[in-house]
């Protein structure tokens, strides 16, 4: 066998220094996070279970508290939070620090995929090659995600929120760009299939060492809005099963109020609007939580003494 | 991705990079020793792939702009999302001097349509040189004579 030189063993640059315009990619993001003060992946695994609208919601709430806020919609496939917060027709103005995120309810800064395409019926797609998307597609949703969290000028944030699509892996993705993540809230409904799903999203973030893990339970109950009625909209108690089998904390019970859809859909998220309803409520206690500092009722990662939350759980 | 001449025994460096707009690309290199000199061609996927990582055979004439991933390659939008101060819309006097760390040149809408006849894939690069050279040198509104300018000053003929 010919005998030369491995990879190791030269250490001489060809010029194209591909190494070292990753690693200044890696400088830029820590750069931009540098300016975040707490970055909250609201997550799930399971589809359908009002991410976009919990992360919309937050969002608001956390603003009108005076805090500085910037949602990122991670789900590329499937953007809403343009909508939901009312931007999905502001162009982007490009500066050279940065892309400047558009302003939604109360100053939240918003970047989805729903600002960057034209059209409204435009499934994400990239230019060539047509053939084999399946091999580097994914690839391409990295960088895109890479892109939206360190090319957009975020400026000085108290909370940036990353409504995290459906899908474990897609968590992993999210983890492997910020790996020191400070707080995962996952999001489930009370039926078995969100359940058995968010287990596996619950194991994913504890073995990925995030310090502050909670479950929000939404649509835990229908609320009538014409007589206040409150019924239930699932059988079963999967939320609360979660909470016992994972030991984690359920931050929240978030009521289905159809005002709540009507008012997002128009891009007014109603949490900060209508301060007395239980949806706005709900939303107080989850802001409360990430005001507190961390301590021993946050989730410590693997620890199995995280307990349901007295007030929302009894 | 080294290249090693094994007759020299020496690394091969970049020489030339093109992109023939197929989706394909071509990286020349050559050994500093014997001027021996090879190509590595890529084919669509493989350059996908080294696009979704942020990078450039060859190394970065320019820093990477921002978003370039996204907005040279997203199909049905990407650049088209992006706007630039226009004119006095942007509130700026072309004639006063842009302060240091000023935010933005003004594109006029004669030098934006001229920049949208740029090809994509570098359109982003050239969009950055212009601003940059006027931002350096203080002007705040850039129009297609600054960008003829720009070009005779900065050896970019063909941009």
């Amino acid at each position: 066998m010919r005998k030369f030189r491995t990879y190791g063993e030269v250490e001489h640059s060809t010029g194209s220094e591909l190494l070292e315009q990753v690693l200044d990619q890696r400088d830029r993001l820590a750069r931009r996070l540098a300016e975040v003060g707490t970055i909250v992946a609201v997550a799930s695994g399971k589809g359908g279970v009002g991410k976009s609208a919990v992360t919309a919601n937050l969002a608001v709430s956390l603003a009108a508290r005076g805090h500085r806020v910037g949602v990122l919609d991670a789900d590329l496939n499937g953007p809403s939070l343009g909508r939901m917060l009312g931007v999905v027709d502001a162009g982007l103005e490009d500066r050279a620090d940065g892309v400047v995120p558009a302003e939604g309810p109360r100053g939240v800064r918003v970047i989805s995929m729903e600002l960057l395409q034209d059209r409204e019926d435009a499934p994400l797609r990239w230019k060539e090659p047509n053939s084999d998307t399946f091999l580097w597609q994914s690839s391409m949703e990295a960088m895109a995600l890479r892109e939206f969290l360190a090319d957009v000028a975020w400026g000085k944030l108290d909370y940036l929120l990353v409504d995290v699509p459906p899908g474990t892996d897609k968590i992993r993705r999210l983890l492997e760009l910020v790996p020191t993540l400070p707080v995962a809230l996952l999001v489930s409904t009370p039926a078995e299939m969100s359940r058995a799903v968010v287990l596996r999203s619950i194991r994913l973030v504890r073995e990925a060492g995030v310090p502050s893990v909670a479950l929000v339970a939404n649509m835990t109950e229908y609320l009538c809005p014409d007589c206040g009625h409150r019924g239930s909209l699932f059988r079963g108690d999967g939320v609360r099963r979660l909470a016992e089998e994972s030991g984690l904390p359920i931050w929240a019970e978030v009521p289905f109020d159809p005002r709540l859809g009507e008012a997002t859909d128009r891009g007014v998220p109603p949490a900060a609007e209508q301060a007395a309803n239980p949806v706005a409520e709900a939303f107080a206690r989850i802001v409360a939580r990430l005001e507190e500092p961390p301590g021993p009722d946050h989730e410590a990662p693997g620890s199995p003494s995280g307990s349901a939350d007295p007030e929302t759980s009894s | 991705m080294k290249f090693l001449c094994l007759e020299c025994d020496q690394v091969m460096e970049f020489a030339e990079r093109q992109i023939p707009g197929d989706g394909t690309l071509a990286a020349v290199f050559v050994c500093p020793e014997c001027d021996r000199e090879m190509a590595l061609l890529t084919n669509p996927m493989e350059t996908q792939f080294v696009s979704s990582m942020g990078v450039k055979i060859g190394g970065r004439e320019v820093p990477a702009q921002p978003m370039e991933g996204i907005r040279t390659s997203l199909d049905e939008g990407g650049e088209k999302a992006f706007t630039e101060p226009v004119g006095e819309a942007a509130g700026n006097d072309p004639s006063v001097p842009a302060p240091p760390g000023a935010p933005s040149v003004v594109w006029t809408p004669e030098a934006i349509e001229r920049l949208q006849r740029v090809p994509s894939f570098v359109r982003g690069m050239v969009k950055r040189i212009y601003t940059d050279y006027a931002r350096e040198r203080g002007i705040r509104t850039l129009t297609p004579e600054t960008m003829d300018t720009a070009r005779s000053d900065l050896g970019l003929e063909g941009m």
